[in-house]
């Protein structure tokens, strides 16, 4: 069991990627103020920007236009300014009679494991694994995965992905081992590898699929976001399309722990978060996922749902929210969580508007409207 | 020769008209490339086919493929569909 961090007590940088670039509120220490500045990369779509927490300075940004072809921005001085990547994630140009695969976006980004300073991993759609180990500047994928024999059969055709296309999220990386890493695909399932990514196995066991169809077909999973407990490294949490998981390692089977949320309520959504100091407490932003699926606050009234007894039961968390006619979508990016204690919450809509909370989601307020839809939020320590 | 950059890519050539040169579409990439470092992969996949929503123009018709041959009189115009939102 690693120890646990002490709560943070610094000001929160809230990196937020949105269709239309990037944005950077920082808050004083109370995290009472919040200082908007950017946009960064205006009219650039950034999937995702990240802090390096071994360093506090590097910070990476994924990036992309309806039109361009994708690349990754790199800062080493805390966002202050920023270098394009001399090689972005990209394969190899195919030989003759090879598959030609190339990257649309990268999509999620994951600094690596303490030991391994400069190491990242990035997530690109469609589904495909890269890793760096210089800081960000020039990638290569990680073959174990992209050129696995049963990757075609994992990751199914274009039609099994999402609508803005089939994406690699979730990369996590074992705090207690560099070499132990799980990613989830949507779709494609949860992978896991023990060796740095040279071999993997799928990790889906009690996970539900749409119904019809065949559990056993990895194609058919969808988990939408999958986080490790930092203070526990065996337990996983995972939002899936099918419902909230939880996973005890060495166990190999989830349990399905939404089935404790209210009926009228379900257990669908997009974002996971997990407790920086406490396994048993993850929240969860549900959506609607009845009929063709308006993935909007079921009932036009948002709210997180916490559990404090690792799924056990949810309180519901609306304080400060709208009470009605409120349809808000959250993505799987866009809710994060901080080390303060008692911890902060963050998440952004696709309406552009940034949500905060002081107290771990017993209330809420609203310290940014008017921005572009949002795609990803991280809360992240400048300063300890 | 003249190569016209559509206005996505000027933040790499800091201009809408530049000089560069080659004896084949690949070339003049290339060239671009090493002129300003990252631009080629914006407009060019990685299996060296053109992006979706870009086409690219020499003395007004359609390059197809990279392959195509080009003299220094040429003109070549590098274009982004106009959509999106």
């Amino acid at each position: 069991m690693p120890t646990i961090t002490p709560a943070a007590t610094g000001a929160v940088a809230l990196l937020v990627g949105t269709r239309k670039g990037a944005f950077i509120l920082k808050s004083d220490r109370a995290r009472r103020r919040w200082k908007l500045t950017g946009p960064l990369n205006l009219g650039q779509i950034i999937h995702h920007v990240m802090l390096d927490p071994r360093d506090r300075k590097t910070m990476l940004m994924a990036a992309s236009t309806g039109h361009l072809g994708p690349t990754l921005f790199r800062s080493t001085d805390q966002g202050r300014s920023w270098k394009e990547a001399k090689r972005p994630p990209a394969y190899p140009t195919a030989k003759e009679g090879e598959k030609a695969r190339a990257v649309d976006h990268t999509f999620w980004l994951t600094p690596g494991h303490p030991s391994t300073k400069g190491t990242w991993y990035a997530g690109t759609s469609p589904q495909g694994l890269f890793r760096t180990e210089d800081g960000g500047d020039t990638w290569a994928p990680v073959t174990g995965l992209t050129d696995h024999p049963e990757y075609s059969k994992w990751f199914g055709s274009a039609k099994d992905g999402t609508p803005d296309g089939a994406k690699l999220h979730s990369v996590i990386v074992d705090p207690r081992d560099a070499r132990h890493l799980y990613v989830g695909m949507s779709s494609g399932g949860v992978l896991e590898s023990k060796d740095a990514g040279a071999t993997w196995s799928p990790l889906v066991k009690g996970l539900e699929v749409v119904e019809g169809f065949d559990a056993n077909t990895l194609s058919f999973h969808d988990p939408h976001c999958v986080r490790l407990c930092p203070s526990n490294p065996d337990r996983l949490y995972q939002q899936n399309h099918c419902g909230i998981y939880r996973l005890d390692r060495p166990d190999d089977a989830w349990v399905r722990i939404g089935r404790a949320m209210p009926k009228a309520v379900g257990d669908i959504g997009f974002p996971m978060v997990v407790h920086p100091r406490d396994a048993d407490t993850a929240w969860v932003f549900p959506m609607d996922g009845s009929g063709v699926w308006p993935r909007t606050s079921p009932g036009g009234k948002p709210a997180a749902f916490v559990t404090k007894n690792a799924g056990r039961s949810w309180k519901r968390l609306d304080g400060g929210l709208p009470k009605q006619q409120a349809w808000l979508t959250v993505k799987r990016q866009a809710m994060s969580a901080d080390a303060h204690g008692p911890v902060g919450l963050y998440f952004g809509t696709t309406g552009g508007e940034l949500w905060a909370s002081r107290d771990e989601g017993a209330k809420w307020s609203c310290i940014a409207r008017h921005l572009p839809e949002i795609y990803a939020v991280e809360a992240a320590e400048l300063t300890r | 020769m003249k190569v016209l950059i559509p206005s996505p890519l000027r933040s790499y050539t800091g201009e809408g008209r530049v000089e560069a040169t080659g004896a084949t579409l690949a070339e003049l990439l290339a060239d671009l490339e090493r002129r300003y470092p990252g631009i080629r992969f914006r407009m060019i996949d990685e299996q060296n086919r053109v992006r979706r929503h870009m086409r690219v123009f020499v003395n007004g018709e359609e390059a197809e493929d990279l392959s195509v041959a080009l003299k220094p009189s040429d003109e070549v115009q590098i274009v982004q569909a106009l959509s999106g939102g």
